[in-house]
């Protein structure tokens, strides 16, 4: 379970987080939707301690995660895996490294048990005979799918993915969308998805939340937001031009 | 492959690296790894002035040892006492006269050793018992212009 | 005097305080380059979501190896340069090469030896701290990097000079 409470973030002048509560339970798949720019990614890396709230509280199974040292915030991480918007592989490693690097780094795997699981954890993303490229051979859709091998390379407990299928074709994203689905089922890992994939993600998770101005305007089952009154939501849903949303 | 050529690489650079270390160090700051191959042995003088841990210790010319270092004598309170290390090829005897000289222009103060006709030899850790102490020019010259030499 | 000049001038100045300047210019930014390209692609921030700490990861191998390198690199420069001394003095210009030996050993004592290994030594810390500390904290985007990587060249090099002078009055 992570909480968020009266969560308040400010770059500069500019107001991102604004009074933000928020609950994500365990066990599920909570997606995150709103418009671009609304601080999405901003709200991903407070629950993972990369960005510390002006003021309020964010709390990982119970446990306060603001203001910690660094011990005792890296045993909180342990129980993350993390998909960065821009990826955020490692450049002068090879993919294969990549994968490999949380498993050579927290477990005490042997080499073939290691490579064992990251030739299948490639497999699983659709990647084969890439494993000696390095990241910026990769096209946009192929990184991403990297990225997600590695977020998930050490079934970690929480798993956070900002926006694992913005840049792929349609297929692919199909079959991220589906593993996501059937390693939830087989793991009951606790997943935070911010996405754009409108009609898709319904079908993906259990629990909808739409950020718009600071705040989590909505917070319910996909159908609670598909039939949702509130004016932003059934314009973002709709992807119409009229309405609060407004794109100057 | 590449892997294996850039710590052979390393591997090399460590390798002259602590060959030049070595040399700077041992041939130039005179470090002894193995305790070096001499003998001490001590020397009482009244006066030092301007002798330096390091200075030669010379017979008749040729060095046969440097000084260790120089201390104030414990016991009288009021001279100097100076440890010579000597090559362990150099024999020397127990009625050595040693002397505090000064080389060259610039001033450099050397100790001079003379060996008597004694058959007993100095051995590690011995005291020289004759010496002669350094030459103050200073005091010389003052003693000169106010008249009293002796 | 040649020996004596080239080998003190060389041992307790000029081989700590050139070498820390060319591995400034070369290894100094390169640490600060890579390390605030890292910063601004979120690496960094992908080791921390790993629970590793990007400073035992990133900035203490850099650290020792500039602590190890630095010695060494004076070390060899102090003998190509003594070396160096010996063919244009001996070879082109027809000093006693005995001559040129005999007064280097004796005039060059442990402390300046000495003196010149401590001064590389932290020279060395000198250059990974701010290459790392300028990466570390560099700005936005390809801009932000190479305006870093300045930075620290510049302020490494300065910093250099100023402690050495201060080191030389301390140590010798
Ligand atoms: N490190 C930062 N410094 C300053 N402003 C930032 C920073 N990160 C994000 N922002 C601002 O916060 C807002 C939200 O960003 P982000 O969370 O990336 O949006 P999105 O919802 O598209 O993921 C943006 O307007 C962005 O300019
Ligand atoms: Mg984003």
């Amino acid at each position: 379970m992570i909480t968020m409470r009266n969560v308040h973030k400010s770059f500069g002048a500019q107001k991102v987080l604004d009074g933000l509560d928020l609950d994500i339970p365990d066990g599920k798949i909570t997606a995150i939707i709103g418009p671009s720019g609304e601080g999405k990614s901003v709200l991903l890396k407070h629950l993972i301690g990369l960005l510390q709230p002006d003021s309020g509280s964010v709390e990982v199974d119970g446990e306060s995660i603001i203001d910690l040292r660094r011990t005792e915030l890296n045993r909180i991480r342990e129980k993350f895996g993390m998909l960065f918007q821009n990826v955020a592989l490692f450049d002068s490693m090879t993919v294969f490294e990549n994968v490999a690097f949380p498993l050579e780094e927290k477990t005490s795997l042997s080499k073939e048990e290691i490579r064992g699981k990251v030739l299948s954890a490639l497999e699983d993303v659709g990647l084969k005979n890439i494993e000696q490229k390095f990241p910026d051979e990769l096209s946009g859709g192929m990184k991403k799918r990297v990225g997600l091998a590695r977020a998930v390379v050490l079934n970690p407990k929480i798993i956070l993915f900002d926006e694992p299928t913005t840049g792929l074709d349609p297929i692919i994203k199909r079959a991220i969308h589906q593993l996501i689905k059937d390693t939830h089922a087989k793991f009951g890992f606790t997943a935070v998805i911010v996405t754009h994939e409108i009609p898709d993600i319904f079908d993906v998770a259990q629990n909808v939340a739409m950020l718009f101005r600071g705040k989590i305007l909505q917070h319910g089952t996909p159908d609670d937001i598909i039939n949702s009154t509130d004016p932003a939501i059934r314009q973002f849903i709709s992807g119409s031009l009229d309405g609060p949303i407004q794109m100057v | 492959m590449k892997m294996v050529k850039l710590e052979l690489m390393v591997g090399i650079f460590m390798l002259i690296g602590i060959l030049c270390l070595g040399y700077v160090s041992i041939k130039l700051g005179k470090v002894e790894l193995f305790g070096g191959d001499f003998y001490s042995v001590t020397a009482r003088f009244d006066s030092v002035s301007g002798l330096k841990p390091g200075a030669r210790v010379e017979v008749a010319g040729v060095e046969v040892g440097k000084v260790d270092r120089i201390a104030l004598d414990p016991k009288s309170g009021d001279q100097a006492l100076a440890y010579l290390k000597i090559n362990s090829g150099v024999k020397i005897t127990d009625d050595v006269i040693a002397s505090v000289r000064t080389s060259g222009i610039i001033g450099d103060k050397f100790i001079k050793l003379r060996p008597g006709g004694s058959e007993k030899m100095l051995n590690n850790n011995d005291m020289i018992r004759e010496t002669e102490s350094a030459i103050d020019i200073e005091e010389l010259v003052s003693k000169f212009i106010h008249g009293n030499v002796d | 005097m040649l020996g004596t000049a080239v080998a003190l001038s060389l041992i307790r100045e000029l081989g700590p305080v050139l070498t820390a300047l060319m591995v400034t210019g070369r290894a100094g930014s390169a640490i600060t380059a890579e390390i605030g390209i890292m910063r601004i692609t979120e690496q960094i921030d992908a080791l921390e979501t790993m629970a590793l700490d990007p400073f035992k990861y990133l900035v203490s191998p850099k650290f020792i190896a500039a602590m190890i390198s630095l010695p060494l690199l004076c070390a060899i420069f102090d003998v190509i340069g003594i070396y160096g001394g010996w063919l244009v003095g001996v070879k082109l210009l027809g000093v006693n090469p005995g001559a040129y030996f005999y007064e280097m050993e004796n005039s060059v004592v442990w402390r300046d030896v000495y003196s010149g290994f401590v001064k590389s030594f932290s020279f060395g810390l000198i250059i990974a701290w701010i290459g790392c500390y300028k990466g570390y904290y560099a700005g936005h985007g390809a801009e932000g990097v190479s305006k870093a990587t300045t930075e620290s060249v510049v302020l490494t090099s300065v910093i250099i000079l100023v402690w050495d002078y201060f080191l030389t009055s301390v140590l010798l």
